[in-house]
């Protein structure tokens, strides 16, 4: 396969559970700075198609290129090292440590063993933290346990410690699910922010907030891509709303 | 003041303390040196429990074969006593004088090759040290590098334990079988069974557990400590946050394993024998009991728990021989469901909170009459409030499910 401009280049990826085929060689290109939502019926396959890019499940066939390098056969830790971050679905953040410790964890050094030892959390990672801090709207809570946090305020949370690695693919699993109106303007925002610099792929299921945000977008159905385009033109497409829009 | 104060409370340095003084001078002063011998006794499974406290506890893997580790130290400082107690003069009427007595019994007529390096000390602290991590690297690296976790991870340590213990009663000309190892007189020349070498060998013991547990609370507030904490809570977070998840296990494996090492080696020097009947399956779940009742969260409870349970251990088992196992039982049944943090975790949110009230009580009554009230109830009232904080933290432990290895199990099912 040659090489792309792209930023991911997903060809041919199929995977295999028992025989049913939850993606059916399926492709997938997102520019740099792109802003991408994937949206499709439950069971579609969407995110599967995460887990596989993230390397939490492995590919039966096909391939994965993120900046022309191959991905499939990449432990997951050297997939994230690479640039490419995960959230996940239900906000996956350490409970019982501080909002400063949960993102001050998540900085990329001192990733090794020995690393973790000698690391120090100095200036630098003071202020990166401070930054993130400001963006993702928890600046004064620094010090509160994470747990204690409203459910919005996880989300926003774990969206920031992928922040603190400075991916250049963020891939977002249903960010606004369970948020409250305002909240989700604030969400929507925060993610136009994000990919001025980095490209975005974002799950979702809320319509209104798919056209909020969205560059373009992916319908996914049964394991394989239904149609992509501008939100009007996908939202038009008589083939998308007998699967999906119709119900 | 109060900053050096919330510096000491942070980084557990006051607990620290109040332990070095009980065992380098209340116990001492206290004890004559048989019972002393008794406290290094107990001292060297504590640190077992310390390196249970850093695996278990902080990395959430549980380890049933600790007694494998305790016993490669053990059996590589037996095997230097051994040579040197085995000199040609002192086994002058066996059939190949100068090789140790189990041997000789078993038809060997020289000293296998394995044995020669066992004549330098210089090597055996090492080896004390370097084998059992070898082994734990090992084991380690297979299991977590393949996301062997939870029960299963207990289950094949068990297995180890029981290997070794077959091995070494199998192989009994080259590791003294099912008596081990006995008849250990000196270490340099130096008589270990004297009254004054057994004084030395606690202290030497107390200093080194205590360094251990510095050792490892300096750990424990690195990052790579946090990181333990944070993979125990969502191990999928931690990797997809850039780190190599199995390594961070097989370190804290080789911690523990490298610490009941020298806990084993302590025990032969204090002891004078070492014997598969002391690292084998019962042993090795002993160990943690130990950790369970002073508290796997907790380094120090650890030590305690050690103490505690052995002091009750020797009580029982003279007094009711019988019924110990039983007790043993039923003790670490109790200790996982009533109070998953053992002793420590009963401190916490228990004592301390009462301890601050009495603080208070005590503050607002020594308060002069024209002082300002207020101030001193303010006192008082934070450290209590910061109590419900406490026990919230303890319930999230506890609702791991009580050995704290549920949550890995279905984490890895999935």
């Amino acid at each position: 396969m040659s090489n792309t401009d792209f930023v991911l280049a997903v060809e041919d990826l199929t995977v295999s559970f028992d025989g049913f085929k939850a993606i059916d060689s399926l492709n997938l290109y997102v520019d740099r700075g792109e802003l991408r939502v994937v949206i499709g019926p439950n069971g579609a396959g969407k995110t599967t198609l995460l887990d596989l890019i993230c390397g939490k499940t492995k590919a039966s066939a096909g391939s994965i290129k993120f900046k022309n390098q191959e991905m499939t056969r990449l432990p997951e830790h050297m997939i994230v090292r690479a640039g490419i971050g995960r959230k996940f679905q239900t906000p996956s953040i350490y409970e019982n440590l501080s909002v400063f410790k949960n993102l001050e964890v998540s900085y990329p050094r001192g990733r090794g063993v020995f690393g973790a030892l000698g690391f120090k959390c100095d200036e630098a990672v003071k202020a990166k933290v401070d930054e993130i801090a400001d963006m993702i709207g928890l600046a004064d809570r620094l010090e509160l346990e994470a747990g204690l946090l409203s459910h919005g305020q996880k989300q926003w949370l774990e969206i920031g410690m992928l922040l603190m690695q400075d991916p250049e693919l963020l891939m977002l699993d249903e960010p606004i699910a369970g948020m409250s109106a305002r909240e989700r303007e604030l969400t929507a925002e925060l993610l136009k922010r994000i990919c001025r610099n980095r490209s975005v792929i974002v799950i979702e299921h809320d319509m209104e907030f798919v056209a909020r945000i969205a560059h373009k977008v992916t319908v996914m159905h049964q394991g394989k891509i239904l149609a992509e385009g501008a939100m009007d033109k996908v939202q038009s497409d008589p083939k998308v709303i007998d699967v999906y829009l119709g119900h | 003041m109060d900053a050096f104060k919330t510096w000491l409370d942070r980084s557990g340095l006051a607990s620290i303390a109040i332990l070095a003084v009980l065992l380098l001078v209340v116990f001492p002063l206290a004890m004559d040196s048989f019972r002393l011998n008794l406290v290094g006794k107990y001292l060297s499974y504590g640190f077992v429990a310390v390196g249970l406290v850093m695996l278990w506890g902080y990395g959430g893997v549980l380890s049933l074969g600790q007694g494998v580790f305790f016993g490669l130290g053990g059996y590589a400082m037996a095997m230097f006593l051994k040579l040197e107690a085995s000199d040609p003069q002192s086994t002058a009427i066996q059939s190949t004088p100068g090789i140790p007595d189990f041997m000789d019994w078993n038809q060997l007529t020289a000293l296998p090759l394995w044995w020669e390096p066992f004549n330098s000390f210089g090597f055996t602290l090492f080896a004390v040290v370097a084998v059992p991590v070898l082994l734990a690297f090992i084991i380690g690296y297979a299991m977590f590098k393949r996301r062997v976790g939870g029960v299963y991870f207990a289950i094949i340590t068990q297995a180890v334990a029981l290997i070794l213990t077959v091995l070494i009663i199998g192989q009994q000309g080259y590791t003294g079988g099912v008596n081990g190892m006995t008849d250990l007189r000196t270490l340099l020349g130096w008589d270990i069974r004297s009254d004054e070498a057994k004084t030395v060998l606690y202290f030497v013991t107390a200093a080194l557990l205590l360094a251990s547990v510095l050792l490892c609370r300096w750990v424990q507030l690195s990052k790579l400590g946090t990181l333990l904490l944070a993979m125990r809570d969502k191990e999928d977070r931690v990797r997809f946050s850039g780190y190599d998840v199995s390594m961070f296990k097989v370190f804290a494996f080789c911690l523990a394993a490298a610490l009941s090492a020298i806990g084993g080696a302590m025990f032969t020097l204090q002891v004078g024998f070492m014997s598969p009947t002391l690292i084998g399956i019962v042993p090795s779940i002993e160990m943690v009991i130990f950790a369970a009742v002073g508290g796997r969260m907790s380094l120090v409870g650890a030590v305690y728990g050690a103490l505690l349970v052995n002091f009750g251990k020797t009580y029982f088992s003279e007094t009711f021989p019988d019924l110990w196992l039983f007790l043993m039982a039923a003790l670490f049944i109790g200790v996982v469901m009533a109070f998953p943090n053992g002793l420590a975790g009963l401190y916490e949110s228990h004592v301390k909170p009462w301890l601050a009230r009495r603080k208070g009580a005590a503050a607002k009554a020594g308060e002069p009459p024209a002082g300002t009230p207020g101030e001193a109830g303010q006192q008082a009232s934070a450290p209590a409030s910061s109590s419900p904080a406490a026990s919230h933290s303890t319930q999230a432990v506890a609702a791991d499910g009580g050995l704290g290895i549920g949550t890995k199990v279905s984490s890895q099912s999935a």
